[in-house]
């Protein structure tokens, strides 16, 4: 799992069979110091989240595994807000 | 997932037999902001996306996870097509406007 912010939000009338209702948010991925990290991804959220809320996303096919229909194509899916995440710097 | 967008088809007459009938499209990979990326995918379409539409793909075991793509050899399934999406509270792109952004 990873560390995110989430930025948007994507409205997708049309989707794949057992998608219908799940919520699609814009996260961009951060490091172990909450930095930008990579390109955006687009998650499904189990944890009611919004623009702006630090995540915990998985990615991969455990993702579909959060939701309540499992059988879907979802590679990303944020499954928790992120009060406090501390990490020792980079060789210390 | 990852946006894209259709820029083109795929047409593979000798393919391996369980991806018969699979409609494959060619998505180029667009950034939060509606930019092409540069990267490209091939993909089954498991939602009937036309040529210019922005489409969601789900990659590597979770492209699988459909009843077209089941037990297939995909690692590449569009399994929504987008209607707009916003960032940072502003519409960036939109199917019944145009780029908001550039």
């Amino acid at each position: 799992m990873r560390l995110g912010r989430v930025v948007g939000r994507v409205v997708a009338t049309v989707r794949a069979a057992d998608l219908d209702g799940e919520k699609l948010l814009v996260v961009q991925p951060l490091d172990s110091a909450r930095r930008p990290m990579g390109a955006t991804v687009v998650a499904c959220d189990v944890a009611q989240s919004g623009p702006g809320d630090l995540v915990l996303w998985v990615g991969g096919r455990e993702a579909a595994l959060a939701l309540p229909r499992t059988f879907v194509p979802v590679d990303a899916t944020i499954v928790g807000h992120v009060e406090q995440a501390a990490s020792a710097p980079a060789g210390s | 997932m990852q946006l894209a967008r259709v820029v083109g088809t795929v047409v593979a007459t000798v393919k391996e037999a369980r991806m018969r009938d699979l409609k494959l499209q060619v998505v180029a990979l667009l950034d939060e902001r509606g930019r092409a990326t540069g990267g490209y995918q091939v993909a089954v379409d498991a939602v009937g996306a036309g040529h210019g539409d922005v489409v969601l793909f789900a990659g590597g075991s979770s492209a699988r996870q459909t009843a077209l793509t089941d037990g297939k050899p995909t690692d590449a399934t569009i399994m929504a097509i987008v209607d707009s999406w916003d960032v940072e509270g502003k519409v960036v792109w939109s199917a019944h406007g145009e780029e908001v952004e550039a």
